[in-house]
């Protein structure tokens, strides 16, 4: 039993503490609020707007019915956008859990200058995303590209070889790639390198004496126990590839033609640029389904897959 | 089978002398056990010897063979970890033939091998099953399987009875000692229990900070300890010692015993103020002082419960030690005198 302190005040201040069914709702309710306010209604609003004739320029809203989805469906820009929002998020996160996991075993060992290394690591994931991307937008830039002007001075590109990196719409999409996987890795790694320093030293050693050599312990051992929390890295990286913006519209503004156009972009342009918020409104609600969906498998995989 | 060998093993851990220039053989077939206090560096020696720690300088040579700079894998040994260290996300059945499978053993022999080890140890019927789904005494058999499976030359097993529970480690004691005698492979086991030490080796080498102190057969080191530290460090209550000019005398509580008990001619007969007595079912401990002794001597009696003499605290009787069964020790160096019966 806690001595409680004399004063009714005193006593009043500790039960509430001490009252689990007071407790939990209380210190739950920031975060529902928070929750509610700054993701539901805006939520709720794109359901509203989705459904009307909303447009920046008009103050009246009419209920329209389900006009805008059959007009977005209808577009080829709809098509483009899903197919590279798609392309791009599958690639980039095959490359961040590769980069990831090789970036994360090299951290578990030890070497001089480790905090360095761990540090510069870990710098894209502090920067904001849109002063990388115009740090990006810089190194692609057509005439000043360092990309460029290094490959000729080693000698990898000819005279007359010069990529514009955000003017053709394949090597932009290979930019839009690099800049998700530099922007995401550092997240992946720190999950991996969690889940690494999860498994415990003897089992390295028994696979070391059992005698695997480095391939079959990466893959039937680490990779195997660290899969569940791979997951998680991999969920996080799929959302916030599928869902950004910025990267696509601080280096090509969906060009060039809309070719590297994404959803997200797309919603962002036609909603707000184009002024047409319901039909953006309608675009950004295509986000939900497959983000549920992607969630909803990833957590159930993982489940199945813990092991310990 | 094969002989395993360290020559001036030295380890550092920073400025650590964890292994401290050890010399250790084990012969062909032996059950060598590596006892000591935790922090003597018995299990740095033996993850020296499994490849998996690098000595700072020394070597370590496998039927006579230097395997110093060789990796793990290329040394055809097994080990049985404390915690066993069972692969998580594998069948029982793929735990055994992993390391068979490492070595790139064609399937159908794989099988048969598994099933093999399975029998040896009892465990078909887990074979499908998860790690996480055995008890205890399961696991340590699986490891044991996995260890066996590929026949290696030489077994490490560092404490793999630890985790058990005290009925449960008695048999595992004894099963152990049966499969090693079966199949004759030369193993190393480390341990900090004297009993298992005692138990089950063929030799015991007692470690303590970093260096072998003392090597021999359970007897031996039981009956003829090398240096003070073996003296107290084996036995339960350890050996007493009793100052005597330049020397310590050392018995083993068991051999302190009632004068009209022990009435032969030859001993030392010794005043023991008792202070406390134990009373444990097979037998009585008696605590006290040697009367008329400045420091305080403490000392320690043994007594079978068969002999059934009147002793309780605060009483003086004369105890009494057959001089074959005293040793004498060093004072400066703690070293045991040769011809040491007083």
């Amino acid at each position: 039993m806690i001595a409680l302190p004399a004063g009714g005040k005193g006593r009043a201040r500790w039960s509430f503490v001490d009252n689990e069914r007071r407790l939990w709702p209380a210190m739950l309710a920031p975060a529902i609020l928070y929750i509610a306010l700054l993701v539901g209604v805006p939520f709720v609003l794109s359901l509203f707007y989705s459904v009307s004739n909303a447009t920046v320029g008009s103050r009246s809203i009419q209920f329209v019915g389900l006009e805008n989805f059959r007009r977005i469906v209808e577009s080829g820009t709809f098509w483009l956008s899903l197919k590279n929002t798609v392309l791009i998020t599958v690639v980039s996160q095959f490359l961040v859990i590769v980069c990831a996991n090789i970036l994360a075993l090299a951290l578990t060992g030890e070497f001089r200058g480790k905090w360095l290394v761990r540090f510069l690591i870990l710098l894209p994931w502090v920067a904001p995303i849109s002063l990388g991307s115009i740090g990006w937008l810089w190194i692609f830039d057509s005439i000043y590209s360092v990309i460029n002007w290094t490959a000729r001075a080693v000698g990898l590109l000819g005279p007359h070889e010069w990529p514009i990196w955000l003017g053709e719409p394949t090597l932009a999409k290979t930019s839009i790639i690099i800049v998700n996987v530099w922007r995401i890795v550092p997240l992946a790694t720190v999950i991996i390198l969690a889940g690494l320093s999860s498994i415990p030293q003897d089992i390295h050693d028994a696979a070391q004496v059992d005698g695997a050599g480095f391939w079959r312990h990466y893959f039937e051992i680490t990779g195997p126990l660290i899969m569940p929390i791979t997951l998680v890295a991999l969920l996080f990286g799929i959302i916030f590839t599928f869902t950004d913006m910025i990267v696509v519209f601080v280096l090509t503004r969906g060009g060039p033609y809309d070719t590297t156009q994404v959803i997200a972009s797309w919603a962002y342009f036609t909603g707000i640029q184009g002024g047409d918020l319901a039909g953006g409104a309608a675009i950004s609600l295509f986000l939900f389904p497959v983000l549920a969906i992607v969630a909803v498998v990833f957590l159930l995989f993982a489940k199945r897959a813990e092991v310990t | 089978m094969a002989t395993v060998e360290a020559r001036r093993l030295v380890k550092l851990f920073d400025d650590v002398r964890a292994v401290d220039g050890i010399d250790l053989l084990a012969r062909q077939g032996e059950f060598l056990v590596l006892l000591g206090p935790s922090g003597c560096g018995k299990t740095t020696l033996m993850r020296m010897i499994a490849g998996l720690e690098h000595p700072t300088s020394g070597d370590i040579l496998i039927d006579g063979k230097v395997v110093t700079e060789l990796p793990p894998r290329a040394r055809n040994i097994a080990m049985v970890f404390q915690s066993y260290a069972l692969y998580p996300h594998l069948t029982v059945a793929r735990n055994i033939a992993f390391p068979l499978r490492a070595v790139g053993m064609p399937k159908p022999d794989i099988r048969k091998k598994v099933e093999w080890a399975a029998q040896m140890f009892g465990i078909e019927r887990l074979l499908d099953r998860k790690p996480r789904q055995l008890s205890g005494g399961e696991r340590q058999r699986v490891a044991l399987a996995r260890a066996v499976v590929r026949e290696p030359v030489v077994f490490l097993l560092d404490e793999p009875l630890s985790n058990l529970d005290a009925k449960l480690r008695n048999s595992a004691r004894d099963e152990l000692k049966q499969f090693q005698r079966k199949l004759g492979t030369t193993t190393i086991y480390v341990t900090h229990d004297q009993a298992e030490a005692m138990g089950l080796g063929d030799r015991i080498a007692v470690l303590s900070e970093g260096r072998v102190r003392q090597i021999g057969t359970p007897h031996d080191i039981y009956l003829r300890p090398a240096d003070t530290f073996v003296a107290t460090f084996i036995g339960s209550p350890p050996m007493n010692l009793v100052a005597e000019g330049k020397t310590w005398l050392g018995f083993r509580p068991e051999a302190f015993l009632p004068r009209e008990v022990e009435p032969a001619a030859d001993g030392i007969v010794f005043p023991f103020r008792v202070t406390r007595v134990e009373y444990l079912g097979a037998e009585r401990l008696v605590y006290g002082v040697i009367d008329g002794r400045t420091p305080e001597t403490h000392v320690i009696s043994k007594i079978p419960t068969n002999i059934r003499t009147e002793i309780a605290a605060d009483g003086v009787y004369d105890f009494v030690v057959r001089r074959q069964d005293i040793e004498r020790f060093d004072r400066d160096s703690g070293r045991r005198i040769d011809g040491g019966s007083a």
